[in-house]
């Protein structure tokens, strides 16, 4: 009874957080940096649900996210569709990508899915560079109309945070539904033994092609709305590192935890922000967090935050038993 | 039409290309039959071999026979280390965390390489003076010679030493097993040791024989270890010499392709036949159908 | 609509085999097992049996053969459908999902007794919670019956090696399944603890459920099974009730050949 007020409270403390977050912020910069932690955070979530939940591994993730920005730019620039056509098409042709290169890598058990995803990742890292007539090559494609629902444009950044933001929520209520559902414990008996999960009649090729398809789609997401909000696409940003860059905030925030994937986003967003000086070594960095999360925190900073927490309620607890003790003498 | 020439020439140049993505997968293939790791950092142990000849030679002015001969050896070390800091520590974790760490590791290299060695491209000289030799209207670069002989040396080598010598024969009994292995007294842990010293062993090698012909870079290791991991699938995970087999044959492919399709996506190549594989020949073209394991 | 076959033929196969490349692993296995009932299945190391459990479960494909549960065509379907049919199984090298607690083991154990799909888990509809709250229930009363239920909230992997594979059991029963096969379950117990699951086999038979089981415990099998089959290099070699199978000079032999 308890927990559950205290989880309603939550809830409820995360909305009043994300509205009230920009009138306390210094200046619109960090408006800016805080659409892009959202933009991770959709990310990061989605991939968690495929690596953190079904312990599979995609290295070419930045490829959905990139697939879909481009389609959907191409489409409002190229052929003037509306821009709410454009995004449909473009989460329907990630996820519809996202199927066809399921079906083959998890057929099998094994790594399959981390190679084919990785190399997938350089095929569209390639076409979006060579297809130049199409996709505008390495300087880029420019001239993205602004996000628009129904005539209303959401032009200024303070809107845009808080459309992008209500994503971030909506995707991650639904992401908590799903975990705490027959299908999240099917996943996650996936994570650890697929052969015990599927003698208990769980569709195991056809669970992991669902959250497989179901991460692209919300990295799909992410792209759009990044496609609309910067208005400018280029290769660059859909690389292989950008791929790492996700696998690394998934790690970082906690394994198999939401709650994890928005810290680790949030954090790798913010970190260069605070550390200039790890700009040309980034990548160093998310090798040195890999590794050593990997060997050291397999919970990520959420297990590490809740063991915090945990010990100084404890803490809290003796202290107000001691007062207790102390005043009933 | 192209001329027989030309395809020849393809031919001739994606062979020996592909003898290092050969050797990279019969990297791979030894850490995975013997500690069941695939190891994405394979493709930095390509990576370093020629980077570490190239600097060995210009900042420590060491010889050539010898700056080469010494990369290889520096990288099988690193290899070892690799092992014994990383993946050791961890063993009996899921195959994710294993994939995982592996991953940071290949960054960590990498990152390290171009720290120390910046971002520009590297060329190593030949093995060996002298101008293409003419081969029925191709030209046969005397590299490509070095290139053919020392991967068949180095194949038919790790061929001897899994058939013919105790501790190779051991290693193969932990990959169909490696439970029942160490109930035999086989030290595994060594074992897996050895699998990271060979396997960084091959890679440097199809490094420093290739870094005469493509240039190296301090991130060049991506490509080769994913092109390394596609010669694994057309050759077989499970089967060493497949692998190998596969690696040359992907490179003619890519050559092919660059040559007769285009060359903006010749890297897509490889990848476009991995996943073809994957979904219509899964155990390779060498292997047998693949039985399902519990 | 599948006729009701005759109790004794209530879960049986025939004619089953399995090659290994040029090696047999089973040739020409049959069985019968009678509805309710419990039927273990012996023999010397190597004999076939985790390979007849593997190959009745669809984890391999026979090469022949046929099995049917309670009219149900079996042979031929991937796990997860055999498990659809009613057959169930536990590991001889346990297979917990130890990235769960105890509970969260024994709620995805009755996967396939919750009916509710995408929509209704992504938008919580009452069916979502009506279904939950009875698979709940199911899962305590199956802890319940193994006696694991103090410890529903443990992570599953802190608990010690005896009581996983009563969990093992408990996630099992939450399938409410109509045969449960069991792959060693005595393996790894000590004196007292294989008694106690003897008993709980027993309860398990009780609850209409058709129990087949593979063990190496000779007086835990003979004292609590309804039928042995015994099999030696993938064959049957005797098939009868304890006292049958214990006299049967062809089995003395296939025994005293292995000499454990």
């Amino acid at each position: 009874m308890k927990s559950q007020v205290l989880r309603n409270n939550a809830w409820l403390l995360a909305f009043a957080a994300v509205a009230a977050l920009p009138l306390v912020l210094p200046n619109d910069y960090y408006l800016t940096v805080l659409i892009v932690g959202g933009l991770y955070t959709i990310l990061s979530i989605g991939l968690n649900l495929l690596m953190g939940y079904a312990g599979q591994a995609s290295l070419g993730h930045a490829a959905f996210y990139g697939l879909s920005a481009y389609t959907t730019g191409i489409l409002a620039v190229t052929y003037q569709w509306p821009v709410w056509a454009g995004i449909l098409a473009g989460l329907a042709l990630s996820s519809l990508v996202s199927y066809l290169i399921a079906v083959p890598t998890l057929k099998l058990r094994g790594n399959y899915l981390a190679m084919g995803t990785l190399g997938f990742g350089v095929i569209v890292f390639i076409v979006l560079n060579e297809a130049t007539s199409v996709t505008g090559g390495p300087s880029g494609f420019t001239g993205i109309p602004k996000l628009s629902i129904g005539g209303k444009e959401f032009s200024s950044d303070l809107e845009y945070y808080y459309v992008v933001w209500a994503a971030v929520l909506l995707l991650f209520a639904l992401s908590r539904n799903l975990v705490r559902s027959r299908m999240g414990r099917a996943l996650r008996a996936i994570h650890t033994s697929e052969t015990a999960a599927s003698a208990l009649g769980v569709d195991t090729q056809r669970y992991k092609i669902f959250v497989f398809v179901l991460s692209a789609f919300y990295a799909a997401v992410a792209g759009v709305l990044y496609a609309h909000y910067v208005t400018f696409v280029s290769p660059g940003t859909f690389g292989f590192p950008t791929s790492i860059l996700l696998v690394t905030m998934v790690v970082l925030g906690g394994m198999a935890s939401l709650w994890g994937a928005v810290l680790g986003a949030l954090f790798l967003t913010l970190l260069p922000e605070w550390l200039r000086a790890i700009e040309h070594f980034d990548i160093l960095v998310y090798g040195a967090i890999l590794v050593l999360c990997m060997m050291f925190l397999p919970g990520g900073l959420a297990e590490g935050a809740q063991k915090a927490w945990d010990a100084s309620l404890s803490l809290f607890r003796k202290k107000g038993a001691a007062a207790e003790e102390g005043g009933g003498q | 039409m192209p001329t027989a020439s030309a395809l020849l020439q393809y031919v001739i140049s994606g062979a020996t290309v592909g003898s290092t993505y050969g050797l990279a997968a019969l990297g791979f293939t030894v850490i995975y039959n013997t500690a069941g790791i695939i190891n994405f950092a394979q493709g930095e142990f390509v990576m370093l071999g020629g980077m570490l000849a190239v600097f060995a030679l210009r900042w420590g002015g060491v010889p050539l026979p010898l700056a080469v001969p010494l990369a290889v050896l520096a990288v099988t070390v690193v290899g070892i280390m690799v092992n014994r800091v990383t993946i050791r520590p961890v063993r009996g974790r899921s195959p994710l965390t294993l994939i995982i760490i592996t991953i940071g590791v290949s960054i960590l290299l990498r990152g390290g390489a171009m720290l120390i060695f910046g971002k520009d491209t590297f060329a190593l000289p030949a093995f060996s003076g002298g101008g293409p030799i003419q081969v029925g209207g191709a030209a046969l670069l005397p590299q490509s010679l070095w290139v053919f002989g020392i991967t068949l040396l180095t194949v038919l080598g790790m061929k001897f030493f899994f058939e013919h010598t105790l501790t190779g024969k051991a290693m193969l009994a932990c990959s169909s097993d490696r439970k029942a292995a160490s109930l035999m007294g086989i030290h595994v842990d060594f074992m897996v040791t050895l699998s990271f010293a060979f396997s960084a062993f091959v890679g440097a090698v199809g490094g420093v024989i290739l870094a005469p012909i493509t240039l190296t870079a301090y991130d060049a290791g991506i490509l080769l270890g994913l092109k390394g991991f596609a010669a694994c699938i057309l050759g077989g995970l499970g089967n060493p010499f497949g692998a190998v087999i596969g690696g040359i044959l992907l490179g003619i492919l890519e050559s092919l392709g660059a040559g007769f399709i285009s060359s903006g996506y010749k890297d897509a190549v490889a990848f476009i036949i991995m996943l073809g594989l994957l979904f219509w020949r899964p155990s390779g073209l060498f292997g047998g159908s693949q039985a399902e394991r519990v | 609509m599948s006729e009701r076959p005759h109790e004794d033929m209530y879960f049986h196969g025939s004619g089953i085999s399995l090659r290994f490349g040029g090696v047999a692993a089973l040739s020409e296995v049959g069985f019968q097992v009678r509805r309710n009932s419990l039927q273990a299945i012996i023999g010397p190391n190597g004999a076939g049996k985790t390979s007849l459990f593997n190959v009745i479960t669809g984890f391999y494909r026979m090469d022949e053969g046929d099995v049917r549960l309670d009219g149900d065509l079996i042979s031929g379907l991937p796990p997860h459908l055999v498990a659809r049919h009613g057959i169930v199984r536990t590991f001889q090298n346990l297979e917990i999902f130890t990235n769960m607690t105890v509970i969260e083991n024994v709620l995805t154990g009755g996967h396939l007794r919750v009916g509710y799909g995408p929509l209704d888990f992504f938008f919580r509809t009452p069916r979502f919670f009506r279904e939950e709250r009875k698979l709940r229930e199911l899962a305590k009363e199956c802890l319940d019956f193994v006696g694991l239920f103090e410890r529903r909230d443990l992570p599953a992997g802190q608990l010690p090696f005896g009581s996983q594979r009563l969990l093992e059991i408990a996630r099992a029963l939450a399938a409410e399944p109509k045969a449960l096969l069991l792959d060693e379950p005595a393996a790894g117990l000590n004196m007292k603890e294989t008694a106690a699951l003897g008993e709980l086999i027993r309860r398990i038979i009780d609850r209409g459920i058709t129990v087949v089981m593979v063990e190496h415990d000779m007086n835990l099998v003979m004292r609590i099974s309804d039928r042995i089959m015994v099999l030696n290099s993938g064959r049957v070699i005797a098939d009868g009730t304890p006292a049958e199978v214990r006299e049967n000079p062809t089995v003395i032999a296939a025994y005293l050949g292995e000499e454990e």
